[in-house]
């Protein structure tokens, strides 16, 4: 067997690699993932626990109990200053003036062309007697580097009262904890009652008596947390979190779990060239609620004449299962292609995200996708393609 | 958990197996290519009298993260699909050597297994020396 491609999760070797380049970036909690039998692989520089028990049983405990995953390779900046929400308002499509203290916003980074730089998430903490306002900005891995570049190049530093950047990515570790189990699970290690911080809060709280950020965000389509704490602390919390039968994860659940729920991936669904309105992103677009930033002549104009294409849900009808870069085809003509798609566990059928001109996206819309030079029937529907109950 | 590799079987670097009987070999992949692969979700295998060429794809197997291809051990013709395999992709890992098998052919050159891997040899490629 050889591998159709290079950027699968899992690819299978022609001989074993008992010793991975050691060039990759390691986690803090890569130690206790390997004590645990996980599969590790490459992603973006870093060496990460792809599976440990299955990617189904995995991807299954998150949706019916509760799942953890070391996302310690995400970015993790902290800005602060009397100056921070009037210069990121430039760099952002959402108005993110309306965040109270303890909110949070999912956004983008925008370029000149109203292309994606990354997708990520502001957490305001609030503002201080000095009038410093604390914010926590979470990126993704692979784009930690670009975006800091980009922050740097676009926060006016000079006054250190009005902005100051801090990368704490090297120096944290970020655990997702997720699942209709998850909060009442990680309850128990924290001292603050969790129960009453909404979907999208946040609070520098206790976590085994240290020091530690929680958010009630995730990338799995549950309810859960994810825990920002010192490397030691995070190890204790991991082994924590395992005696409560917490299931760790790797990428590969996570990547299934983010696909049912239809959440973006960054540099397969949305990148530099694809704008948040033809993402399926225009609820963080916020047009008439705030002045200029970078991008914006650009989606005012394709909300004003409309987007030529569209990022759409894709069940396909039989059981052959839509990959990342195969073409969409309608009447005999490629008209798109897929940029995500798996065997989704809990639908039992195949799903996938695919960019097709915006005429042809309406859920309903019979479509095909070319696999291995064969049509397959699809049709476009509604995203997500699970959603959990309430 | 260490895994199995029959005696009575030849291997390719890529992870096929082919057992022989008659003029018949009965081809299906290895427990270790199955471990490696995870949790199987599709298989796409030939239709019998359909022609299979040694070293080429005869069809597609995909676990929830990778593609990938299946290729022959040998030439011949397919004359057997475990067809009930592919509504069901996910029992192939119960049992890869007996009820997991994918394809009979009618071979016609057994010289061709003659740089196949030993069940020994087999093993030393995927678990090091």
């Amino acid at each position: 067997m050889h591998p159709h491609r290079d950027e699968s999760l899992v690819t299978l070797p022609n001989a074993p690699h008992p010793n991975h380049p050691t060039s990759l970036a390691r986690t803090p909690l890569y130690d206790l993932s390997v004590a645990l039998n996980a599969r590790m692989t490459e992603f973006s520089g870093w060496e990460m626990p792809v599976q440990y028990s299955g990617i189904t049983r995995e991807h299954q405990a998150v949706r019916a109990a509760a799942g953890m995953f070391d996302i310690s390779h995400m970015g993790k900046f902290r800005l602060q200053g009397t100056d921070v929400l009037t210069q990121i308002q430039q760099l952002v499509p959402s108005d993110l003036s309306r965040l109270q203290p303890g909110q949070a916003q999912y956004t983008v980074l925008l370029n000149p062309q109203g292309g994606i730089i990354d997708d990520l998430i502001f957490y305001f903490q609030g503002t201080d007697v000095r009038g410093q306002q604390q914010w926590v900005v979470i990126v993704n891995a692979a784009t930690t580097d670009k975006d800091k570049a980009w922050l740097l190049e676009h926060l006016d530093l000079i006054d250190l009262t009005q902005l100051t950047f801090q990368d704490e990515s090297p120096e944290k570790v970020l655990i997702a904890v997720q699942g209709p189990q998850a909060v009442q699970k990680l309850q128990s290690l924290v001292a603050e009652d969790l129960s009453p911080v909404p979907s999208f809060g946040h609070l520098e709280g206790t976590v085994l008596g240290q020091p530690g950020f929680l958010a009630r965000t995730g990338y799995t389509g549950e309810d859960g947390f994810e825990v920002m704490v010192d490397p030691e602390v995070g190890k204790q919390l991991w082994q924590a979190l395992l005696e409560l039968e917490v299931v760790p994860c790797g990428l590969g659940a996570r990547d299934t779990l983010r696909l049912e729920a239809a959440m973006a991936l960054y540099g397969q669904d949305i990148d530099d060239a694809t704008t948040p309105l033809e993402a399926g992103l225009g609820w963080l677009v916020h047009l008439d609620r705030k002045g200029d930033f970078i991008g914006r002549p650009v989606l005012e104009q394709q909300k004003q004449s409309g987007v030529q294409r569209r990022l759409v849900g894709l069940q396909m009808q039989g059981r052959n299962i839509a990959r990342h870069g195969y073409p969409v085809v309608a009447q005999g003509q490629v008209v798109g292609e897929v940029t995500s798609g798996t065997q989704s566990p809990t639908l039992g059928q195949a799903i996938a995200l695919a960019y097709v001109p915006t005429s042809l996206s309406q859920v309903g819309q019979s479509l095909e996708v070319e696999i291995r030079g064969k049509l397959y029937p699809a049709v476009v529907v509604k995203r997500p393609f699970y959603r959990r109950a309430r | 958990m260490a895994l199995e590799y029959p005696d009575d079987l030849k291997y390719l670097d890529s992870h096929e197996y082919a057992r022989l009987e008659g003029d018949i070999a009965t081809i299906g992949i290895t427990a270790f290519a199955i471990d490696q692969l995870g949790d199987i979700v599709f298989l796409e295998l030939p239709e019998v009298g359909d022609a299979v060429e040694k070293g080429e794809k005869f069809g597609t197997i995909e676990s929830v993260k990778a593609v990938e291809d299946l290729n022959s051990p040998l030439s011949g013709t397919v004359v057997d699909c475990n067809t009930p395999l592919l509504d069901a992709p996910e029992q192939l890992a119960d049992d890869p050597y007996g009820e997991g098998w994918l394809i009979k052919v009618r071979f016609t050159d057994v010289t061709e297994l003659d740089e196949a891997l030993s069940s020994e040899e087999y093993r030393t490629l995927v678990e090091g020396e």
